[in-house]
């Protein structure tokens, strides 16, 4: 047995491919090509890169939000490459997702209470909605967001409060991995650090395995123990943190690293370039 | 030649609808040539002052007194008429969306030389070569092209550049850029950078560089306003304050910035109670 909790082999998604008459088929657009990666328990793992990189593909395939064309996906022992929707539904509890923009994922009519309590009950993690207003209560205390922000509404909330709303959401139903895909890149820094704080505590208390898709690469390096960096479509690199980002070997894990501008005086910086091929 | 091109003196403005403090008592200087950002979180007032220079605050947002003087003529009571032609000629912006800054529905060409012809006086072929000539400097292989696009068929960056190029045309004297890389990726914001500051050298304009990223302030800026609450905490060169900043708040932010070049320091978010405690001290008088 593996201490892998998730793993992914050589993962293949293709958008808009059709077969067509006549021979006149579609072949589609590839999004992802022979891309393989594994989370441990306990571990986590980034995945960084650019716009139309595929790391928010690859993450949805990993949920089975987005259908695979060729690959196999192994979660706990258990192949769900092509588990329908009825099984994946036991499944869901335990694979979760932190979306990027809490103003689009969290429903602006439900109250707060609402959205965090009602994944209890459906789960039936909690036994009613007095048991599901308990542990709502507790988490809200443990991220220090005000108990009365239950009985609010998502845009009454500050950006950073509704992504902590968005994080205490799947927390409750203590999943054993959680996809985290851009949840911190519209929020200041300052919050950002919190946000990432309390991501950092809640894997370690629960065993949390997580994957956490960004284009910071700075916040991935503070954040994860494994990294894979995408271009493309494939992954370029893959390592620990550590290593890749002390020493990446591929030309364009260079020039991604180079491009993020640190917060001191470096006069050749700007001029300095740096290719990816 | 030495003084300073704009100069905000006590700037303050209040919400219309209740009152609330944007802008408090801002004072800032932008010497000739010299790059000067605006850094702070979000709420904290850095773009209302760059919209306060060109004259485009929301319209519910007042001004209530102090000063924005463009080589010595304030702007906030000059005439309408003469404010428009100086804002178009002298003063330019490049916006933070490359996406939504320009009309979806109009050829590039029409959208650069707007500026070129009607406050220029130039014809139509003469626009159309200038226009060739900016895109050529801001790095566009094959601007003929380009020029008979429509945006939609640009990439993030091409789209940049056209802004940075229609900033250009009228070789302003200041540049207003607010978050002008904020919506890109890491390796296009490098090149936008670069690209940003050798346009400035080499057409002598003086930039407010409007930002949340301490980062870019560091490679691009010359001194920097730092704002917390619309009220200024710390001004100087940027060497100072990354150095030695003097204000703890300035200290905070530049500790929570995650640091891919000094991973051992880990992320270390701002203390809520100095937050709460700067609001209080913001909001007294």
């Amino acid at each position: 047995m593996t201490d892998d909790l998730l793993v992914a082999e050589d993962l293949a998604v293709v958008f808009g491919a059709r077969r067509g008459w006549f021979g006149r088929d579609n072949e589609g657009v590839q999004a992802l090509r022979g891309v393989s990666v594994r989370v441990g328990r306990g571990e986590t793992v980034g995945i960084v890169g650019e716009s139309g990189s595929g790391k928010t593909t690859l993450g949805r395939a990993l949920l089975r939000l987005a259908d695979v064309a060729s690959g196999r996906i192994v979660f706990d022992g258990r192949d769900i490459t092509r588990l329908n929707e009825k099984d994946m539904r036991s499944l869901r509890r335990r694979m979760q997702l932190i979306f990027q923009d809490p103003m689009a994922s969290l429903n602006p009519r439900h109250t707060i209470r609402r959205i965090v309590t009602e994944p209890l009950l459906f789960h039936r993690v909690a036994s009613n909605h007095a048991d599901a207003e308990r542990r709502a209560c507790e988490i809200f205390d443990r991220f220090s967001l005000p108990i009365a922000c239950l009985a609010r509404f998502p845009h009454e909330l500050s950006g950073g409060q509704r992504q902590r709303v968005g994080i205490a959401r799947v927390a409750l139903l203590t999943p054993e991995f959680v996809l985290a895909d851009e949840i911190v890149s519209g929020l200041d820094v300052s919050t950002q650090a919190l946000a990432l704080n309390l991501l950092k505590d809640l894997s370690r208390d629960l065993g949390l395995s997580m994957a956490f898709i960004s284009h910071d690469l700075s916040v991935v390096r503070a954040l994860c123990d494994r990294v894979y960096v995408m271009r493309h479509g494939v992954v370029v690199e893959e390592g620990r943190c550590d290593a890749v980002f002390e020493a990446p070997q591929h030309a364009y894990t260079r020039a991604l690293l180079d491009a993020i501008p640190q917060p001191r005086i470096d006069p050749g910086w700007l001029q300095r370039v740096a290719t990816a091929d | 030649m030495s003084g300073p091109i704009l100069a905000i003196n006590n700037l303050t403005a209040v919400s219309d609808r209740d009152g609330t403090p944007i802008l408090r008592q801002v004072s800032l200087t932008v010497k000739r040539g010299e790059t000067r950002g605006l850094v702070g979180e979000s709420g904290a007032g850095k773009s209302m002052i760059g919209k306060a220079v060109l004259g485009i605050l929301p319209r519910a947002v007042r001004v209530t007194s102090g000063e924005i003087l463009f080589e010595g003529r304030d702007l906030l009571t000059m005439p309408k008429v003469e404010l428009r032609r100086l804002i178009g000629e002298r003063i330019a912006l490049i916006p933070q969306d490359p996406m939504t800054a320009l009309n979806p529905g109009r050829r590039i060409e029409a959208q650069l030389t707007d500026g070129l012809r009607l406050t220029g006086g130039v014809s139509a072929s003469a626009a159309r070569t200038k226009a060739v000539q900016l895109l050529e400097e801001v790095h566009i292989s094959e601007p003929e092209r380009v020029l008979r696009a429509y945006p939609h068929e640009l990439s993030g960056g091409m789209r940049q550049r056209v802004l940075i190029a229609a900033a250009f045309a009228l070789d302003p004297t200041l540049i207003v850029a607010d978050e002008p890389t904020t919506a890109l990726d890491v390796t296009v914001q490098k090149q936008i950078l670069r690209l940003l500051r050798n346009m400035q050298a080499a057409y002598g304009a003086a930039v407010i560089f409007v930002t949340h990223d301490f980062g870019v302030v560091a490679q691009v800026c010359d001194s920097v306003t730092l704002l917390f609450n619309g009220k200024v905490l710390e001004d100087g060169a940027v060497a100072e304050i990354l150095e030695a900043p003097k204000h703890e708040y300035s200290r905070a932010l530049l500790e929570a910035c995650p640091r891919n070049d000094r991973p051992e320091l880990g992320l270390r978010p701002i203390p809520a109670e100095l937050i709460a405690r700067l609001r209080r001290e913001a909001a007294a008088p």
